[in-house]
């Protein structure tokens, strides 16, 4: 309404009063086309994620016979039975692989980030350049030789390779987000503490840690998002069907369910609430999270 | 001496993280290029030089090209959605909405980014159902029954099909990142050219798309580079096929490795993936190093 109303009350002195009207028939024409795009918009992204909800409370029938409709009743029984038929086991696997690989990733992160703002190095650009560089590789090109690697070294179907990669291939980025919030913090800080006797590592856990609590929770939230729904290392170095996390757990249920919709529906419903509520939970930490990794 | 020790002491700050970088990252990458020489399998344990035999092999092979062709599918779809689209959207939702709705729209548009690509994956699969799914039935529904059909089960739509639901997965993204730039721009910039009456569609051209060209060019780069590296989507809905259709280099790489055991083949289509995505990277990091001496 804004642009629409200042329009109006300027004295525009070069236009007659037909071409003032006409400029507001347009923008207001301008105004409805963006609404619809906008709505459209959010109806077709909600909708499939409404439809997946909704149908995992029906029956196959309603499901096929009344695709639109909601359904009659709230059959809590498919979650139950997709719960029990495997989500219950992946749910822990993925729990397992997710936690660990937060709080790796994020520790080990921030105590490099210290390291490469704080402290002069020996060949200190170099090491920048490496974890640099780490932000260009992609896991898909390392697949084959992860593959050897984790065979020869026994890690190959543990819950130990996917942690061990969902940290390193997240590092860079971590690092590099970490390391732009502190770089921020005042030095004085590290000074005053230091005239206090405390050393590198005390300043490090007790004063720099809890003063980059902002930017720590959106790295974790950022690689919870990631290791909850990483799915290629997931597929290629777990062969052990109890070892299996969510993505890959749930590819094995639609082909094991494969007539049975509510039930798979239910499951995928299940699997995509957790990183959905924390979504909506730490949304400011997350979209912190998200710009400050990409706009720099 | 004590200086000297301190100063090498500093290293252990960084020490696991370059560690686990060098060993899981850098390595591979390394041995994958090596890996690409040679020939083996699980009978033949022991890897045997070849030269440049697989790389003969992978650019004789029109399963190949075709995968090559529809990763380049995969990133012209994916700007014009990306890049186009979202940032439309962004600037409209900036532009029309008000503070509260546009936090409640944003929100919205962000969700299937939160959900796990397989989740996505499977719930596409049923809506692509030929005789069950929603799509065929929303066809129905507004008279266009005719283009009905099975969606990732026939050569012609397959690959298609997947390329649609990823652009649903992520245009809400991308436009959440464009939001993010729009509002750093100095709304001075807006109200000046309000004043010299200037409607919406030309301050988006004049201001708003030269002020957010910095994440354009970003958003540019990430999308094709992930263009290039796509596996999970595919993998999902269709592994590749029916026949080979809708394969890209990811899942080409995947089946030949472990399905196929010919490990040296993938090796070469994991470095011809490199070579791309490495292109695009330092592309990327030359534009952003140009500008910063221009500025």
């Amino acid at each position: 309404m804004i642009a629409l109303g200042s329009s109006m009350e300027r004295p525009a002195a070069s236009h007659g009063g037909t071409a003032r009207a006409s400029l507001g028939v347009r923008a207001l024409a301008g105004r409805l086309l963006g609404w619809s795009l906008l709505g459209a918009f959010a109806v077709a992204m909600l909708y499939p994620v409404l439809w997946m909800v909704l149908s995992g409370f029906k029956d196959n029938q309603e499901i096929f016979n009344q695709p639109w409709a909601p359904p009659g009743e709230l059959r809590w029984e498919n979650y139950a039975r997709a719960w029990d038929l495997g989500v219950v086991r992946y749910f822990g696997n993925s729990v397992i692989v997710t936690g660990a690989s937060i709080v790796a990733t994020t520790l080990i992160s921030a105590w490099a980030a210290y390291g490469l703002c704080r402290l002069r190095l020996p060949f200190g650009n170099a090491v920048a350049l490496l974890v640099l560089g780490g932000l260009l590789l992609s896991p898909t090109v390392a697949l084959i030789p992860l593959f050897r690697l984790l065979t020869s070294i026994g890690l190959f179907d543990t819950h130990w390779a996917l942690i061990v990669l969902y940290t390193a291939f997240r590092i860079p980025f971590t690092i590099f987000l970490i390391r732009a919030y502190m770089i921020e913090l005042p030095r004085a800080v590290d000074e005053a503490a230091t005239i206090d006797g405390a050393t590198r590592t005390q300043i490090f856990w007790r004063v720099i840690l809890p003063m980059c609590r902002p930017i720590l929770v959106s790295a974790a939230l950022l690689q919870a998002l990631f290791a909850w729904n990483e799915f290629a290392f997931a597929l290629v170095f777990i062969s052990d069907e109890s070892l299996k996390t969510l993505p890959v757990g749930l590819v094995a249920m639609q082909s094991r369910l494969l007539t049975d919709w509510p039930v798979v529906l239910a499951g995928l419903t299940m699997a995509a609430l957790p990183t959905i509520l924390l979504f909506l939970v730490g949304q400011r930490q997350f979209l912190r999270g998200l710009t400050e990794g990409v706009g720099k | 001496m004590g200086t000297l020790l301190t100063r090498w002491r500093t290293w252990l700050w960084v020490l696991p993280a370059v560690a686990l970088l060098l060993v899981f990252v850098y390595y591979p990458i390394v041995d994958n290029l090596r890996l690409s020489f040679f020939s083996w399998n699980a009978f033949s344990p022991e890897p045997r030089f070849v030269g440049l035999d697989n790389y003969a092999e992978t650019f004789a092979d029109p399963v190949f090209w075709r995968a090559l062709l529809n990763n380049t599918a995969y990133a012209v779809v994916s700007l014009v959605f990306q890049a186009g689209l979202s940032l439309v959207l962004a600037a409209l939702l900036e532009e029309l909405v008000g503070k509260r709705m546009r936090g409640l729209l944003r929100t919205l548009y962000f969700i299937p980014a939160a959900m796990s690509i397989t989740v996505v994956g499977v719930l596409f699969s049923f809506l692509y159902n030929p005789r069950y799914g929603l799509v065929n039935a929303a066809l129905d529904a507004v008279g266009l029954g005719h283009l009905g059909r099975a969606w990732l089960g026939e050569e012609s739509s397959a690959i298609w099909s997947v390329i649609a639901m990823s652009q649903w997965q992520s245009v809400g993204y991308t436009a959440v990142l464009f939001v993010v730039a729009i509002q750093r721009i100095p709304r001075e910039y807006y109200e000046a050219a309000r004043v010299d009456g200037s409607g919406a569609v030309r301050m988006f051209f004049s201001i708003t798309l030269p002020m957010v060209r910095e994440m354009t060019t970003l958003i540019v780069i990430l999308t094709i580079s992930g263009a290039f590296l796509v596996f999970n989507e595919v993998m999902v809905m269709t592994a590749g096929g029916p026949d080979n259709s809708s394969q890209v280099l990811g899942t080409w790489l995947y089946r030949k490795a472990f399905f196929e055991d010919d490990m040296g083949y993938a090796a070469t289509v994991a470095t011809v993936i490199f070579v791309i995505t490495f292109a695009i990277a330092a592309l990327q990091l030359a534009v952003s190093r140009r500008r910063r001496y221009d500025a």
